[in-house]
């Protein structure tokens, strides 16, 4: 018993396989946005683009890494919105005039 | 025991004692995570504005130092999430051992990742680079912006080290419990989970292009 851990077993066993395949689409995500950092897109696409993919990343880490696929789905509403809401209300802030400075300057 | 009405434990909206099914170490963690997350959203929404509002932002990464490495960092930071999940599934086992073995393995990743990002540092500090002024021309807050959000990154990776290196001797020691490793993980998740916008931001967004 000396290797015993109390609370063990509180989830169901996932495989390893699972994990380590999301940890593929991790770095594979990682590898496109490198290569998209080369072909000299205009900033606000670039931006928008490299923003889309690192959102699927952070939900596939939440997702499986954190667990949160296997949690109750209250805990996922209660914390996941709310995040969003902010991130929304902070971006509303800065981004149509973000986007006109930078369209001016390319002009 | 306490005298509990047996009605509110079976309904968690009535007060029972587990709302979300989970520990209150574990909600915890993610209420730290849920603020943690719009502290540097408000710093990478900050540096976006400064990013796309100034025209002679300067683009001072070249592929070789700069983005091979932060690329490899990436890499590292992933493979460490990889093994910390691993160290969260051999608790739930209740494998002790395992456990302190792929812990000890993630501490190695986060102190890789924190030795090539010290690495990269001192490069640019080398080439002039201060928090209000850089060396290459364009606007002043690339340094302060540079500097501010990454180096709050690595002090969460560090904290993070640190917090695990506890949790392995503990785990060592028969002390703490498989919901303990859990939420260790959590915030080391997290910690990986920044490092996913602040590469694309800071470092994609500023490479240099060969002309």
């Amino acid at each position: 018993m000396s290797d015993h851990i109390e609370g063990a077993n509180a989830h169901p066993e996932i495989p390893a396989k699972t994990f380590a395949w999301v940890w593929i689409c991790l770095v594979l995500i990682t590898g496109i946005e490198v290569y998209l950092a080369y072909i000299e897109l205009e900033p606000t696409l670039m931006l928008g683009i490299l923003l889309g993919l690192s959102l699927i990343k952070a939900a596939l880490i939440m997702a499986w890494f954190m667990h949160l696929k296997y949690e109750k789905r209250s805990l996922t509403l209660a914390i996941v919105p709310s995040i969003l809401f902010c991130i929304g209300m902070m971006t509303v802030y800065i981004l149509w005039d973000a986007v006109r400075l930078a369209r001016m300057r390319a002009l | 025991m306490h005298d509990v009405n047996p009605e509110a434990l079976s309904s968690p909206w009535s007060g029972g004692a587990l709302p979300f099914a989970t520990g209150s170490k574990k909600l915890g963690m993610w209420l730290f995570i849920a603020s943690d997350t719009l502290t540097f959203t408000a710093l990478l929404v900050a540096y976006t504005y400064s990013r796309l509002s100034n025209p002679d932002w300067p683009r001072p990464f070249p592929f070789s130092p700069s983005i091979l490495y932060s690329t490899v960092m990436t890499i590292v930071l992933l493979a460490s999430s990889l093994t910390m999940v691993m160290g969260v599934r051999a608790g739930a086992r209740g494998d002790r051992r395992a456990v302190v073995k792929w812990i000890m393995a993630t501490m190695l990743g986060g102190l890789l990742f924190v030795g090539l990002h010290m690495r990269e540092w001192l490069h640019l500090i080398d080439e002039g680079l201060r928090p209000g002024s850089n060396p290459w021309g364009g606007s002043p807050l690339f340094g302060a912006v540079f500097f501010g959000i990454t180096g709050l990154h690595m002090t969460h990776v560090l904290i993070g080290v640190i917090y695990l290196g506890i949790i392995a001797i503990g785990t060592g020691r028969g002390k703490f419990t498989a919901e303990d490793i859990e939420v260790s993980g959590l915030y080391w998740h997290f910690v990986d989970l920044v490092w996913m916008f602040v590469f694309p931001l800071v470092y994609l967004m500023s490479v240099q292009y060969t002309k």
